[in-house]
């Protein structure tokens, strides 16, 4: 049971992810961004990590993809873009020469660990589950504020300041400042 | 183990659990559709009495078969796609409205027996189960998840239709519905803080003996809740997604037949799911009393409908009586009132919470959650006073995301639009 829905799941998130790339128009790449994070959701709930799967959908796909399409549909998906033109030089060569360099890694990675005779102690994870028994969330909970509590706090304050810096980023300055600097400048021309 | 009563989660499954977990898909989804057909029919009823008109009463008894009547005229009229739209996202927008709507519903207790202290459980065919299609150990957070996924059908739908209305109206949709669930979450926040689950069956277990959460979390988070969700439905009066003055028909001003219809039916499943979770998070879901002997599961659909169709009733009448809010309106209600004040209410809760655990000096608890909200109120006043010393009236609206957007276009408002510039620019045109 458990391979059958890791194969479907799995088959989903390939070939979704192949479509977020080669898709021509830049919604069709979201909508399919959101088919992939659906089967990895599925994937969590067959490794009995609900919590994960419930919040994978509720933050990325029911907040980041949305304003992915957001921006999208706002940019203009029209604008064909021309593949002539390379912003950065040298990407392309760059970019083949990174996947060949993961592809190898990653082969080379399987054949370390199917060659690593002992298998891997599952440690703290395991018995986070063991003990709930079932969702975990009262272990994870436990856990951040307990054992990781101040990376959590960190990493909190640094989530509100950046949206606080973003805030004040993006705040226009006010318009009589403004009008206020142009008569000066005018008047400096005069 | 409270969860080898759901059927799915069980280790060994035979026919029988498939049989009976088709036979709840199948139950649930009818009662949905019959849900949605009476739901419009009492909406236009109650509306029409409410305004002093008949309302419809040619289409059987009091007109009952009205949406009937006009679900066939729907299905028989001419389906369209304008050419600028984009084919298959506009055909697949519906269906995204559609489908979350029902997933919420199949989290929902509808009934159970509680008769007797009894915990929910009826028995078919020899298997324990719930009256809810599942009880997924995280049901609670399905319904946040569903509810921010149904942004989607309406974005598309927008988007697709390739056109510069359903366009700002998805712009509209998406910027309303991403605030108002940070309110929504909140206020949904307190309720686990009561409850100490996720899954809803246990959730309404823990409000027995009328230790509902409506009253247990201090009636607030229960009117935030409210109002967010209507806002997350786009109900009036918050339907600025189809403000017909400014939008022609908003998002699904493009769309016709069968598609159009399922918007609606799209739409009336979420008032009725989402009355459905209010019940079941502040209500007690199927609980209530038992003045006469029935069997005992009978007594808990009972009780579930009537609160429901109370929901209903206030959904409609929240419609007959209240004006649509302006845009501006609506963000500052969400972010400068309700998203606070949850946040406040769910952080008094805790302490609460905590204090009654280690035996605190209530006295000194209550001064200080009283100090906090105080403290709170003041900074929140001086930091909208610092936010609204602004002397360009453009400004002193809150930069909306649509703001930015009409800005983008070449116009600050949407009052003194520019048609010459929206032929030029073209926003939903894809060619």
């Amino acid at each position: 049971m458990e391979t059958a829905v890791f194969i479907v799941a799995a088959i989903i998130t390939v070939l979704s992810a192949f479509g977020v790339i080669l898709a021509k128009n830049p919604v069709h790449s979201v909508l399919m961004l959101m088919a992939t994070l659906f089967a990895i959701a599925v994937l969590f709930v067959a490794q009995d990590a609900h919590f994960l799967a419930a919040v994978q959908i509720i933050v990325y796909a029911g907040a980041i993809v949305v304003l992915f399409l957001f921006v999208v549909m706002l940019l203009g998906v029209d604008l064909a873009e021309n593949l002539r033109v390379e912003p950065i030089g040298g990407q392309r060569p760059l970019a083949i020469g990174a996947t060949v360099a993961t592809a190898v890694l990653t082969i080379l990675l399987i054949i370390v660990a199917a060659s690593d005779s002992s298998k891997p102690e599952s440690g703290d994870l395991a018995g986070i589950t063991q003990e709930t028994g079932n969702t975990g969330v009262a272990n994870l909970g436990r856990v951040i504020f307990t054992d990781y509590v101040w990376a959590f706090e960190i990493i909190a304050a640094l989530l509100t300041i950046g949206v606080i810096g973003a805030v004040l980023l993006t705040r226009r300055a006010k318009q009589q400042e403004v009008e206020e600097e142009v008569v000066e400048k005018e008047g400096g021309q005069l | 183990m409270i969860f080898a009563v759901d059927l799915l989660l069980r280790d060994s499954i035979g026919l029988v659990e498939v049989g009976i977990v088709l036979l709840k898909v199948g139950v649930a989804f009818v009662l949905l559709l019959l849900g949605v057909m009476l739901m419009i029919w009492f909406e236009r009823k109650f509306i029409s009495d409410m305004q002093n008109r008949i309302g419809p009463n040619l289409a059987g008894p009091f007109g009952i078969f009205q949406t009937l009547a006009d679900g066939i005229k729907l299905f028989f009229k001419e389906d369209q796609v304008p050419a600028k739209a984009d084919p298959l996202v506009f055909r697949l927008a519906p269906y995204l409205a559609l489908v979350p709507a029902f997933l919420i519903f199949t989290v929902v207790p509808i009934g159970g027996d509680f008769s007797g202290g009894g915990d929910g459980t009826v028995t078919w065919w020899g298997r324990q189960t719930f009256l809810q299609v599942a009880d997924p150990p995280i049901g609670f957070l399905i319904i946040l998840a569903m509810s921010s996924m149904a942004v989607y059908g309406v974005l598309l739908a927008g988007w697709a239709s390739g056109s510069k209305y359903p366009l700002f109206s998805a712009i509209r949709v998406s910027a309303q519905m991403v605030s108002y669930e940070v309110a929504l979450g909140l206020s949904f926040a307190s309720v686990l803080l009561m409850s100490k689950s996720f899954s809803t069956h246990d959730i309404v277990l823990s409000q027995g003996g009328y230790e509902w959460n409506l009253w247990m979390t201090g009636l607030v988070p229960f009117f935030i809740f409210l109002l967010a969700v209507t806002a997350e439905m786009n109900r009036p009066p918050f339907d600025l997604v189809e403000a017909e003055q400014e939008l022609v028909g908003g998002f699904h001003t493009e769309y016709s037949s069968l598609r159009f219809a399922l918007f609606y039916l799209a739409e009336f499943m979420n008032v009725i799911t989402m009355s459905g979770v209010i019940v079941t998070l502040f209500l007690g879901g199927p609980e209530g009393p038992e003045p006469f002997p029935l069997p005992g599961w009978l007594w808990g659909i009972f009780w579930f409908c009537l609160k429901m169709v109370v929901f209903l009733a206030v959904f409609v009448w929240f419609r007959a009586t209240l004006p649509r809010f302006r845009y501006d309106q609506l963000m500052n209600l969400g972010w400068k009132l309700l998203i606070p004040l949850s946040l406040v209410w769910f952080l008094a809760l805790a302490t609460l919470q905590v204090s009654d655990n280690r035996d605190w000096n209530d006295f000194i608890v209550l001064a200080s959650i009283f100090g906090g909200f105080v403290l709170v109120g003041l900074l929140l006043k001086r930091a909208l006073k610092t936010a609204a010393h602004n002397p360009d009236p453009d400004l002193s609206a809150p930069a909306t995301a649509e703001n930015n957007v009409e800005e983008n276009a070449g116009r600050n408002t949407e009052n003194n639009f520019d048609i010459e510039n929206l032929k030029e620019k073209d926003l939903g045109g894809k060619n």
